[in-house]
């Protein structure tokens, strides 16, 4: 399956999107962490895994979706999330705390739901594959259109809920597709010590599901194969499991010294980041001239107010910690 | 006494914990550690760092992702005349494996009619205040403690934490070590400073069962553990200013719960506050105040009361979280309404 040039264009700009957003996220995470770096200090406290790098996946698979479908997210959500279209300024302005957020502060960066877009994501590993099922059974059950995208890493995949959900949607034919992106560390422990195969796809036969694996972190192979797969889905033909090959070029989390990596690994991913790669091959296809100059500044423009609309609005009031824990 | 050692060696809970583990598997070949991030990562809060080097990769073991797994053939290999070390990094993900801890480790002794054991501690970390959000900053204490057949602790300082954790390894039953983060000595997650302190290099073992009065008053008792601890020795310096002599007791261990420290504690100030950053129903909090009364109500001058976490998730802001959080004016304020 062949993007056409709008769909490659929207994929660039979404990958600069994301990309621009962690960078500024970065920024204003290490305010209030020097010289001592404490988490609990700065604008935007706790955890924060950034998907520098992995943009590539978040794009090519949700270029296949529209607001209606779903899309089920790990602990390193923004760049899926912001493929699926969840609204930039309130999942900043959540990552912040603040009551302007998707979820008035209650949540951050790891909790970001919009029912909007149909976007949920969970902190707790593995915990992606089922909601996602369970989604893709409830459209079928209702004959309402949609499915449902888990995205997981391939740490995730050692998981038991990952095996019982997969189980289900073989079991049942369910229009869910489960991607994984393999980035080759879960924290410090790298892919090949940890998982007894070497690559995830050759999993999908014990759960009668097509498996593919994708390599070299590329848009347009995963919107290729992700296409194929959400067809599929669409068609009512079943699931599909789709490996990708993909890059951290972050820490683990911010704060993450990465002393676990070989030496040079860091340059090596650095040189083959897809987004100055898509940039040339965008250019050299001749699909985009001058105005990738425009989806470039357009995209740091929206990155820009998302921050400042989150740095200027309000606090929640703290007894707001007490509401929403039911309807 | 080993509580007031001469040499100053004082060490973060993160290098006593470690060197507790160091010093159990130069003594003990069947003692290994396994877990996600704890070999040559040293362990996300520090706790095994040094033992991948000096035992290797068999007996310091990175695992995948796959909790029931791992805790489960900790319980399989326990039975069988190891004494595993197995680490669920945030006591949150218990969710994820919990058949193996409640229903087979804490479970098999008595379905073997006391004929079978399961040595093994299960390292977790607990405890919220640096923005971690809902899945990464609970305690349950009260989820844990409530399950018969498994020994729960947690230290408030590193001499606690170093013999417990020898202790632990050497019980003959599962041990829970429940190992607050804030009190880990990680700069990175905020550090509670009064946990760093005095530990010994030698080995030696801090009984599991036995609360400590580690502040000694006469007006009012606060109970806590771990963190809850330090709020409690915080609160107990405020109220001093106001002439109000607070003791404070450490629990240290859950299960089995020492009921008779906290009774004569409250037998002799008539005034009890527990403090527990776990959600305040259903909980140790509630669990403290049912000892007292049930034993001799007539020792109470007043209510008791409680400093808790409020029955929310908790909130990832941190004026939110830090709104629902104990801290020491709450315990003083529940003190004054007294
Ligand atoms: C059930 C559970 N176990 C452990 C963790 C701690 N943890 C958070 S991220 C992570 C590594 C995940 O690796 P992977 O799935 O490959 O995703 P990546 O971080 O590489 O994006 C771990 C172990 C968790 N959040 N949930």
């Amino acid at each position: 399956m062949q993007p056409t040039k709008e769909q490659l264009l929207w994929m660039y700009e979404n990958m600069v999107v994301s990309r621009r957003f962690e960078e500024a996220i970065e920024k204003v995470y290490l305010e209030g962490k020097t010289p001592a770096f404490n988490m609990a200090n700065g604008p935007i406290p706790g955890e924060m895994h950034l998907s520098n790098g992995q943009e590539p996946v978040a794009v090519g698979v949700c270029a296949h979706l529209d607001a209606n479908d779903i899309v089920t997210a790990t602990h390193r959500p923004h760049h899926q999330a912001i493929a699926k279209g969840v609204d930039l300024k309130k999942m900043a302005a959540e990552i912040f705390g603040k009551s302007t957020g998707l979820a008035g502060g209650r949540g951050g960066h790891m909790h970001l739901f919009d029912s909007a877009v149909n976007f949920a994501c969970s902190g707790i590993i593995g915990e992606s594959c089922g909601p996602a099922c369970g989604a893709a059974l409830s459209r079928k059950l209702q004959g309402k259109p949609g499915v449902a995208v888990a995205f997981l890493g391939e740490g995730a995949t050692n998981q038991g809920a990952f095996h019982e959900a997969a189980n289900l949607a073989g079991a049942w034919n369910l229009p869910v597709v489960f991607v994984v992106e393999d980035n080759s560390w879960a924290i410090s422990v790298p892919k090949s010590e940890a998982t007894a195969v070497t690559r995830n796809d050759v999993r999908a036969a014990s759960y009668h599901m097509p498996g593919y694996y994708v390599p070299g972190n590329d848009p347009y192979a995963i919107f290729d194969v992700a296409g194929e797969a959400i067809a599929r889905a669409r068609e009512g033909k079943g699931p599909t499991l789709i490996e990708v090959e993909t890059y951290r070029l972050a820490g683990h989390f911010m704060g993450d010294a990465e002393q676990y990596r070989p030496e040079g690994e860091k340059d090596e991913l650095f040189a083959k980041d897809p987004i100055p790669k898509m940039r040339e091959r965008l250019i050299s296809d001749g699909h985009a001239t001058k105005d990738i100059d425009e989806i470039e500044k357009r995209a740091e423009a929206s990155v820009a107010d998302a921050i400042t609309f989150a740095r200027e609005s309000e606090n929640a009031p703290e007894t707001d910690a007490l509401t929403a824990v039911f309807v | 006494m080993l509580d007031q050692p001469t040499n100053e060696r004082r060490l973060t809970i993160a290098r006593a914990m470690a060197e507790a583990m160091q010093q159990e598997m130069q003594r003990d070949p069947t003692v290994f550690v396994m877990g996600e991030d704890i070999a040559g990562f040293g362990g996300i809060f520090g706790n095994t760092r040094g033992l991948f080097e000096e035992f290797g990769k068999e007996r310091v073991r990175d695992t995948p992702i796959s909790e029931t797994g791992f805790i489960s053939a900790a319980v399989g290999a326990a039975m069988d005349g190891m004494r595993p070390v197995v680490e669920l990094m945030f006591v949150d993900f218990f969710g994820v494996c919990f058949d193996a801890i409640y229903n087979q480790m804490a479970k098999n002794t008595y379905f073997a009619g006391g004929n079978a054991s399961v040595p093994m501690v299960l390292m977790t970390s607990t405890g919220g205040g640096y923005s971690d959000a809902g899945q990464h900053s609970q305690c349950l204490y009260g989820t844990f403690a409530h399950l018969p057949g498994m020994k729960v602790v947690s230290p408030s300082n590193a001499y606690d934490a170093k013999g417990l954790m020898t202790a632990a390894i050497r019980d003959d039953n599962p041990v829970v070590y429940m190992f607050h983060k804030q009190l880990q000595g990680m700069g990175w997650l905020g550090t509670e400073a009064g946990a760093t302190v005095n530990t010994p290099e030698e080995d030696y073992t801090v009984e599991i069962g036995k609360a400590k009065v580690v502040r000694a008053g006469t007006d009012v008792t606060l109970v806590g553990l771990a963190m809850g601890v330090h709020n409690a020795l915080k609160a107990a310096d405020k109220l001093a200013e106001d002439g109000v002599s607070a003791e404070v007791v450490d629990l240290v261990s859950l299960v089995p719960l020492d009921r008779e420290t906290v009774i004569n504690s409250v037998a002799k100030t008539g005034r009890l506050i527990v403090v527990d950053e776990d959600y305040h129903s259903y909980g140790v909090s509630g669990e403290i105040i049912a000892t007292v009364t049930e034993h001799d109500i007539s020792k109470l001058k007043a209510s008791p009361a409680r400093v808790t976490f409020p029955d929310v998730p908790i909130p990832y802001a941190r004026h939110m979280e830090q709104f629902c959080l104990p801290n020491p004016d709450k315990i003083v304020a529940a003190y004054r309404k007294m």
